[in-house]
Order: structure tokens, then C-alpha cells, then sequence
């Protein structure tokens, strides 16, 4: 098989790579272009450690083909700091010890992100539906629903 | 040097306070690496070929036309893994399981693995492997491999623990019985008697980072390997074992861990690795995918229990019985031992007696889960202590109350128990507001205790002082969830600074003397100990560099909060040295600062926790929703309160998992039909409400600042609480784990008529 | 000083199929090598496959620790954990 030429916009940058037709973009991410970000978990969309903003949508990079990226703007976890300035979802995720190994940590970052840009005041239950495509197994998910919260309130400048 | 662990009642200032972690950052920004972020110039990729069969011999391998396959440079086979183990059945049951021998035993064992330039070719030569199986009769269910007909797996298993030993072989590996008292004798002063056979199903730990690895031999015998593990001594000593290499020429480093609860205890596909990267001479990178890790990996046990319980009609239990059948896969383990020997150990019991049996089924090789066998234990004696008490008519927890063990108890398991914490957490849970909370429309509360031993171990730190004052510390237990938070924090209490001056980092296996894994429990207990051993042996160093900084003799320096003061006023009032003044002046002092511990973390404190837990279930449809969770245990002394908690809610939340969705499902050709995160369904965020905490710092004499460990408890008594729940809810004793939608559907009906 | 320590049921047809063994010792490491001494079919499970409880605390490896006056002891199994 030949590769595909692709030009893509990733975290502000313009991005140009190639690729095998039957690439998918995790794969391109963390093996071409070193964006190892992206935790491959299961490779059939259903736990969300790849989880990138693509278009303003939270997709699985796993069910993603590289060669769609093509003309596309592309959000990972490796862009959603500010230089030093850590996003406020970051912080708050190290806060409120939303993590314990982490392996999850930037797909739910981004999905939470994501999710505020949407929506950014969402009820308990709107998080919890939300991050249902991200699987964590160390924190049965209580103080990532707190950090969500605590981020959002902050980011709608209710907190100081 | 001795080191003296008697716990001694002092106040904190770092220790229970809740800084940043630090690891935080690296590992919100995607910066942390984990097994598979790591990469090494001209490196391969592995491939492993899986049996397609339950239980088959394999009659021969033909990789030749594999072989072929342009850009493949490797391929091992059992042949290359020779048998080195020398009669040690645990080691050769891991190799076995890393590569099959002459049978394959279970859907998913490996067979053959290959290393090529790329994913493409490596799958393609997969393809063109020719395995010639002879299929052979297989068993999967624990209580269909116990029958007389059953097929057996391995002609040279003879029950072990029973005498006189079987002539004939069976697929129970091992009996192995405890308990104290008169059983026979204790039922007959009973008033009441419950008795009831339990299941519960094979879960997986479900880490969401699969196994991963590179290894690389060199041809000078020396070889380096980076894996996510929860013991990288153990690791390296597993592969040196099974490789025939020298221990001290592997060096492993251990990765940033996404997940293991066990199940990153011992090693899986390591050798294989390092065997295709002996074979290719080149670097080679095995990443498993989630298919192989559920097929291949990890599982706990599915299990079957008979349990008996006998009380006076004043709540008095007067007998305990339990005979406990668990799967340890195709090799004789201990998990049925485990299981017998935590099921009663909440009780104060005049007479129990339980039987572990060890039953070999054509399921993977059964891995440490969590406070290994003890949930499935905990779930049939708790439901039966919960059935008993509502026949008596008394109050669930204040039966349990009556007959909970305390200090001086003889344990079910033999010793007999110091200070613990089964009875603390009962009475909160006794006066905890989610008991009094008024329940709704279809639901049923319930509650259970449980138990887990902790460990300690052997342990090795190091803790170096920089020129400037901040402090290194090098320990060589993995962190799994937090520990290097904890574990600085005990260094700033010891040492008198601030957090903020410390780092702690994970030695690789070259740069630190052996550490057991991080399994137990035992991370936070064994390395604060020797984090706290190493801190006092620094002390002295620097008691001896200001002795020589104020030219005074060195009896007359004593150290306190992070100072070292010249004592009384014979020296003219000397202002006290910081760490920072005496690291300054080391270089003409005698050097650098270190301080460093070996030694052997025992005594760990044992450890309880009492849940309670609501939930709603759908009667239309048997599917059920848990609406409130409460985990309330003892500490023993929360060092970073945060992760505690952490600990706690992520136990409990792999119980509900446990308890109501999860299990493996096998089809009648014995393979394995969910083996993704589709079917086999964790908890996700929707399915959960928040789990409420409640921490209780019961003191552990064993260490110096009370810590017990806290990992591994949190899991035992979900199973318990929500089967118990779910009983009071539709009016139905639920004995069958998971308690998933058609099994609850199933009771309804049954109450229904 | 003796003391009396209680095999678990696998050990016991290694040591004539005793439950209780008094021995003189010490420490566990004496306590261990009298064992072995007495009755060497233990060797091999001692070498490894042990753990020893004192009054209550169970000791994997410390096998200087002393034993109080008196001291209940017991021979276990090594345990896995998670």
C-alpha cells in the first residue's frame, strides 16, 4: 500500500505526515509525529485514553484513520497547557487528586475540556454522562466529577 | 543497624496534610511515560500467536514459512525458552504461561511470538505459523472440574494436603484447612442455623494500560528492560530466572504504571521479549492488545462456596463452617487457601473451621486481584451473617457487632490479633447517617465488612542531600497511586523541612538494593519505614557535620524540627543549622549527605472496613443502579488523607464492577467470548454516584508513625454489601455473582411467583 | 526457652503428623533451624514457603526477631497480594 500525504492542524501547529491508508490517528500521533500523550487502552474506542479533540469533537483517535485528519484542526492533551500555564482542568485534576495513575488522565482532560466548551455549567449527572466513554479504574471516578466541577466553576469565574 | 519501627504517639505536620502530587504535572500534560511511551533506536516489534483452543496438545510448530516473511528477524518458540527452573513449580508455572510447552491450556496462551521491523510483517508471519494442535477435552467451570469425569488437565496433580495423597490425579490441586474449636459440637448449641452455596464469576483487574515492554539483550550478556510492573526486582529476577542471566547485568526500569491491582505481579510476556530480542540482537518492543490482556493476563478467581453458620437466638455465633472452591487456571496456586483463610476473620468465633480447595480449570493463570480471594470469601459469609441475622430478627450491624473480633481474638486464621479495627468501623457504620437515610421506591440497603492481612517486606531507600539543602529520595517500590507524595511527605516529617524541598523518584534495579513488589499494601507501609529509617541515619550524619561545622563534641548536638542546636550554653548559644546550612558546608565536612536503609518492613497491621451501600433495581427489567455508597476503614494513620480516600472509592468501585456487571464469559469450545472493555463491562462514570469516606486511624504498633496500608481492603466487602442490598431490595437471597440484570430478573420472577 | 509452635495442616505429615512441636529457641531463625534439624521433609518448605506468626504479627522475613516468653507462635503459608 502506498502512503498518504496528509496536511493537518495539530495544537495550533500546521502539521504535514504520511501515512498508511489503514493507519489510524493514535498510531500516527504516537509513533510518527512523538505526541505519546494518547494512551492506546483498547484500540476499539471503548475506553477513551486517545481521546483528541478533532472539528470541536471529542473522538476516540483510535477509530480514527490518519488520512481523515486531513484539513482538519486537532486538539491533544500535549497543546492544553498555555506554555507554563497549566489549563484549569489541569489543575484542578492535581488538586483534587483526580488521578492516581493516570493513564487515563489526558483523555478525560480533553474530554472535559470538551465538555465545558459545550456546556459550561453541567450538572452532576451531565459530567457523568459526558465521561461515560472514558474508563478510569483507580478512582471509581469521584473526584474527577469534583475536579470537572471545581474547574468549571472557576473557568465561569464564580471562584477566586 | 537496627531500626526501631514501635510506634510512637506524636504529632504531624506534614504527615495528613494534602500537597500536590509530583507527578501531577507530567502526567497532566501526557509527559509521563508508561510501558509503551518508550522507544529504543532500531528497535522491533512482538507479536504473540495465541491458542485458538481451550486445552490442546501441541504436536508440532513449523515456522519456516514464516520465517520468510521479509523484514521478520525472529521468532521463539518454547525450544527457545529452555527449562531452567530446577524443580521450582512456581517458576516453571510461569514459564509455561509465558510460551506453552507441550500443551496449550487455555484460550489465549501463547505459543510462538515474533519480532520484525514492523507491525505489518509481524502480523503477516503470525498468519504463516503452522501449529498442529491435538484438541483435547477441556474444563472451565469450578465445579465441573472438581466432578469425577471431568477431563484432567495435568496427570501429575494429585491433591496435595490430603492424606493419605490420592492414587489417582485430580484437578484439585490442594486442600488446605484452619480453623480452632468444635465445629460439630458448636452447631449443636444453635438455635438458628443458615446454610447456603455461593458463586461468584472470573473478573479481570481491568488496569486500562495493557502489559507493555522493551527489552533488549546485548551480546556481552548484559540486558536492560523497561516494563510497567509492580515489582521490578521481582521482574528482573523472574526473567534472569527464566533467561538464565546474570541478575545484577539485567537492569529493569520500571515505567509509570497504568493500573495493575495485582495484576503486574509477575511477569507475562517479559521473557518472550527478551528472548526475541536475544535471538534478533536487536531491541524489541511487545505491547499486548486489550484482547490479549483479557485473554492472556491477570484474572482473579471464579469460585464456589458452601457456607455454615450457626447462632443462639441472643445473636451469639456458636459455629463457622466454610468449604471454598476457587480456579487458579491451568497451575496449582493458593488462592483457595487465601479465601479460607480470610473468611471469618471479621469474628470472634468459639468454633470455625474452613477448607480451601485449589481447582485447575482451562482458564488463564489466575494473577493477584486486590486483597487477593478475599472478596469472594467475604461475599458468602457476609450475605450468610446478614440471612442469619434477619432470622434472628436482630440488626444486621449489631450482630455483627456482638460477634466482631477485637484485640486478643484468635483469628479464624490462627494468630491471634493486637489492636485492630473491625469493631470501630462497625459502630460507625452503626451511627454513620447514610444507615438512617430514608430509602426509596425499589430499593434495598445493605452492608458488609471485610478483612485483609497487608504486608511488609524487604525494602531498600536511599535519601540524598544536594548542596543546596533539597532532598532526593530513591525508593524501589513502584508507585502505583500516590506513594511518592506519601512517601515525601514522611521524609519532611522526619527530616524537619518542607514538602516542597523533596523528590522522590523510582530507582531502577542497578541503582538500588532489592525491593519486593509493591503488592500487599505493602508500598506506602514498608517504604515509609524505611524512607523514616533512612531519614534518622541522615540525621546522624548531619549531627556529626554541625559537630564538626561548631567544632563541638558530637554528643552535644541534638536535632530538632530540621535543625541541628547546640545543646545547652556552653557554646554560647549557637544558632541552630538548618539542612540547608550543614549541606552547604558538606564538601568540607566529609562529603556528601546521604542516608541510607535496608531492612525488613514486618509487622504489617491488619486491616478492616465496613461498607454500606444502596441500591434501586428496576423491577421491569432487573437492572440496578447503586444510589449510595459509604466505605468506612481503618488507616492505621493516613499519611496524604487524598489518596487514602482514593484508595478507598477506587476499591469499592472495582467491587460494584465485581458485584454487578463483570465476568468471563466462556462459550461450550471453552474460549472466551467478551474479552473487551464492550463486553466486559466496567463501571463507567454514569453507572456511579460519589462514595463517601470515612477514614478511622486505629494506630499500627508495628510502625513508627501507626500506618497500616491502605490498598487493598476497600475491595472486599462490595461484593457483600451490594448482594446483601440487592436481597433486602427484591425479597430474594442473591447467591450468584454478578448480580446482573437476568440473574436479578430471575429472583424477581422466583418472589413473584 | 521453649516454646510451642503449631504447623499449618500442610506441614504436618513432614513432622509425623504433629500440629503442636515444642522446640527451644530464642529467635525464629533458631526456632526454624531446630525445625529443620527435627524433621528435615520441612527443609524444603521453610526454605521459602514460610511465614512466621508472633503473638499476632506475622513476620516474612525477620527471622532475628526474638520470641517473648510464652510466645504463641505458628507456622503459615507466604501469601500473594495485590
Amino acid at each position: 500500500m502506498s502512503s498518504i500525504a496528509v496536511s493537518t492542524t495539530i495544537n495550533d501547529d500546521d502539521v504535514e505526515f504520511l501515512c498508511q491508508p489503514d493507519e489510524t490517528l493514535l498510531d500516527v500521533l504516537r509513533n510518527r509525529l512523538g505526541l505519546m500523550g494518547a494512551k492506546e487502552g483498547c484500540g476499539t474506542g471503548d475506553c477513551g485514553a486517545c481521546s483528541t479533540i478533532m472539528d470541536g469533537r471529542v473522538v476516540c483517535s483510535c477509530l480514527v484513520l490518519g488520512a481523515e485528519a486531513q484539513g482538519k484542526t486537532i486538539e491533544t492533551i500535549e497543546g492544553l497547557a498555555n506554555g507554563a500555564e497549566l489549563h484549569p482542568l489541569q489543575r484542578k485534576f492535581i488538586e483534587h487528586a483526580a488521578l492516581q495513575c493516570g493513564i487515563c488522565t489526558p483523555g478525560f482532560l480533553m474530554a472535559a475540556k470538551a465538555l465545558l466548551e459545550a456546556n459550561p455549567d453541567p450538572t452532576e449527572t451531565e459530567i457523568r454522562f459526558w465521561l461515560a466513554g472514558n474508563l478510569c479504574r483507580c478512582t471509581g471516578y469521584d473526584k474527577i466529577v469534583r475536579a470537572v466541577q471545581d474547574a468549571a466553576a472557576e473557568m465561569r469565574g464564580e471562584t477566586a | 543497624m537496627s531500626f526501631d519501627a514501635t510506634y510512637q504517639n506524636k504529632s504531624f505536620n506534614s504527615v495528613g496534610t494534602r500537597p500536590l502530587r509530583p507527578d501531577g504535572v507530567d502526567k497532566v500534560t501526557g509527559r509521563a511515560r508508561y510501558g509503551a511511551d518508550f522507544n529504543m533506536p532500531g528497535q522491533l516489534v512482538a507479536r504473540v500467536l495465541r491458542s485458538p483452543h481451550a486445552h490442546a496438545r501441541i504436536k508440532n510448530i513449523d515456522t519456516s514459512r514464516a520465517e520468510a516473511v521479509k523484514g521478520v528477524k525472529a521468532i521463539v518458540t518454547a525450544a527457545d525458552l529452555p527449562d531452567l527452573t530446577d524443580g521450582d513449580a512456581g517458576l516453571f508455572a510461569i514459564l509455561d504461561n509465558c510460551m506453552a510447552r507441550e500443551k496449550a491450556m487455555y484460550d489465549g496462551h501463547a505459543v510462538a511470538a515474533v519480532a520484525a521491523i514492523d507491525q505489518k510483517a509481524a502480523k503477516a508471519a503470525l498468519n504463516l505459523i503452522d501449529v498442529d494442535y491435538e484438541v483435547l477435552p477441556h474444563v472451565v467451570d469450578v465445579d465441573a472440574a472438581t466432578l469425577p469425569d471431568a477431563p484432567v488437565l495435568n496427570e501429575k496433580i494429585f491433591t496435595q494436603g490430603v492424606e493419605p495423597t490420592p492414587t489417582m490425579p485430580s484437578n484439585v490441586a490442594n486442600r488446605a484447612e484452619f480453623g480452632h474449636g468444635d465445629v460439630d459440637a458448636g452447631f449443636e448449641q444453635a438455635d438458628l442455623i443458615v446454610e447456603r452455596s455461593y458463586k461468584t464469576e472470573q473478573t479481570h483487574q481491568g488496569y486500562i494500560e495493557p502489559h507493555a515492554c522493551v527489552a533488549n539483550c546485548n551480546p556481552d550478556g548484559t540486558a536492560e528492560l523497561w516494563v510497567c510492573t509492580q515489582g521490578h526486582f521481582v521482574y528482573r529476577q523472574n526473567c534472569a530466572d527464566l533467561l538464565g542471566l546474570e541478575a545484577s547485568k539485567l537492569r529493569v526500569t520500571s515505567s509509570e504504571i497504568g493500573g495493575g491491582f495485582g495484576g503486574k505481579t509477575h511477569v507475562w510476556a517479559e521473557p518472550v521479549a527478551l528472548a526475541l530480542s536475544r535471538k534478533a540482537n536487536r531491541p524489541v518492543k511487545l505491547v499486548m492488545s486489550r484482547e490479549e490482556v483479557f485473554r492472556a493476563s491477570g484474572p482473579t478467581s471464579a469460585t464456589s462456596i458452601d457456607v455454615k453458620i450457626g447462632a443462639k437466638k441472643d445473636g451469639t455465633i456458636t459455629a463457622a463452617e466454610a468449604t471454598l472452591r476457587y480456579t487458579s487456571g491451568p497451575y496449582a496456586g493458593m488462592w483457595a487457601e487465601l479465601g479460607a483463610m480470610t473468611s471469618f476473620a471479621c469474628y470472634d468465633l468459639e468454633s470455625v473451621k474452613t477448607v480451601g480447595l485449589e481447582v485447575v480449570v482451562n482458564r488463564p493463570k489466575v494473577a493477584a486481584y486486590r486483597a487477593p480471594s478475599a472478596p469472594m470469601a467475604a461475599f458468602a459469609v457476609e450475605s450468610a451473617i446478614d440471612e442469619l441475622a434477619h432470622k434472628i430478627g436482630m440488626d444486621a450491624v449489631d450482630f455483627r457487632i456482638k460477634n466482631a473480633a477485637s484485640e486478643g481474638t484468635k483469628s479464624s486464621y490462627g494468630p491471634v490479633y493486637g489492636p485492630i479495627g473491625i469493631g470501630p468501623t462497625l459502630e460507625a457504620a452503626k451511627t454513620h447517617p447514610h444507615m438512617s437515610a430514608p430509602l426509596g421506591e425499589n430499593q434495598g440497603r445493605g452492608m458488609a465488612c471485610g478483612f485483609w492481612f497487608n504486608f511488609g517486606g524487604q525494602t531498600c531507600t536511599d535519601l540524598n542531600i544536594s548542596a543546596d539543602g533539597t532532598v532526593t529520595i530513591a525508593v524501589g517500590t513502584v508507585d502505583v497511586g500516590g506513594s511518592r507524595a506519601s512517601l515525601s511527605l514522611i521524609a519532611a516529617e522526619e527530616l524537619g523541612i518542607s514538602y516542597d524541598d523533596i523528590k522522590a523518584v523510582i530507582a531502577d534495579t542497578s541503582t538500588l538494593g532489592y525491593n519486593d513488589m509493591t503488592d500487599g499494601s505493602r508500598g506506602t507501609f514498608s517504604t515509609s519505614m524505611a524512607t523514616i529509617s533512612a531519614a534518622r541515619n541522615a540525621i546522624e550524619v548531619m549531627r556529626q557535620r554541625a559537630a564538626l561545622m561548631w567544632d563541638i563534641p558530637l554528643e552535644d548536638v541534638y536535632w530538632e524540627e530540621g535543625h541541628a542546636h547546640a545543646a545547652g550554653t556552653k557554646h554560647g548559644n549557637r544558632a541552630p543549622l538548618s539542612v540547608k546550612d550543614i549541606a552547604a558546608e558538606a564538601g568540607n565536612t566529609g562529603g556528601p549527605i546521604a542516608g541510607h536503609s535496608e531492612l525488613v518492613a514486618d509487622g504489617a497491621g491488619v486491616s478492616f472496613a465496613t461498607h454500606i451501600c444502596d441500591i434501586e433495581v428496576d423491577p421491569e427489567t432487573g437492572s440496578s443502579r447503586v444510589v449510595r455508597y459509604t466505605v468506612i476503614q481503618d488507616a492505621g494513620k493516613a499519611v496524604h488523607p487524598s489518596y487514602v480516600e482514593g484508595q478507598y472509592q477506587g476499591g469499592a468501585a472495582q467491587g460494584i464492577g465485581w458485584a454487578l456487571n463483570e465476568e468471563y464469559i466462556y462459550g461450550e469450545d471453552g474460549r472466551l467470548q467478551n474479552p473487551g472493555f464492550l463486553d466486559y463491562r466496567i463501571p463507567v462514570c454514569s453507572d456511579l454516584p460519589m462514595i463517601d469516606t470515612q477514614i478511622l486511624e486505629i494506630p499500627n504498633p508495628n510502625h513508627p508513625y501507626g500506618v497500616r496500608g491502605v490498598g487493598e481492603t476497600s475491595i472486599v466487602p462490595p461484593l457483600a454489601a451490594i448482594a446483601n442490598a440487592v436481597s433486602n431490595a427484591v425479597g430474594v437471597r442473591m447467591a450468584h455473582i454478578p448480580l446482573s440484570p437476568p440473574r436479578i430478573l430471575a429472583a424477581l420472577n422466583e418472589a413473584n411467583g | 526457652m521453649m516454646v510451642d509452635v503449631t504447623l499449618w495442616a500442610g506441614l504436618r505429615p513432614l513432622a509425623d503428623n504433629q500440629k503442636v512441636v515444642r522446640v527451644e529457641a530464642r529467635t525464629i531463625r533458631e526456632l526454624l533451624r531446630e525445625l529443620e534439624d527435627r524433621y528435615p521433609g520441612l527443609a524444603e518448605p521453610i526454605k521459602g514457603q514460610v511465614a512466621v506468626a508472633v503473638n499476632g504479627v506475622i513476620y516474612r522475613n525477620d527471622w532475628s526477631q526474638e520470641l517473648p516468653e510464652d510466645a504463641e507462635v505458628l507456622l503459615m503459608r507466604r501469601l500473594a497480594g495485590g
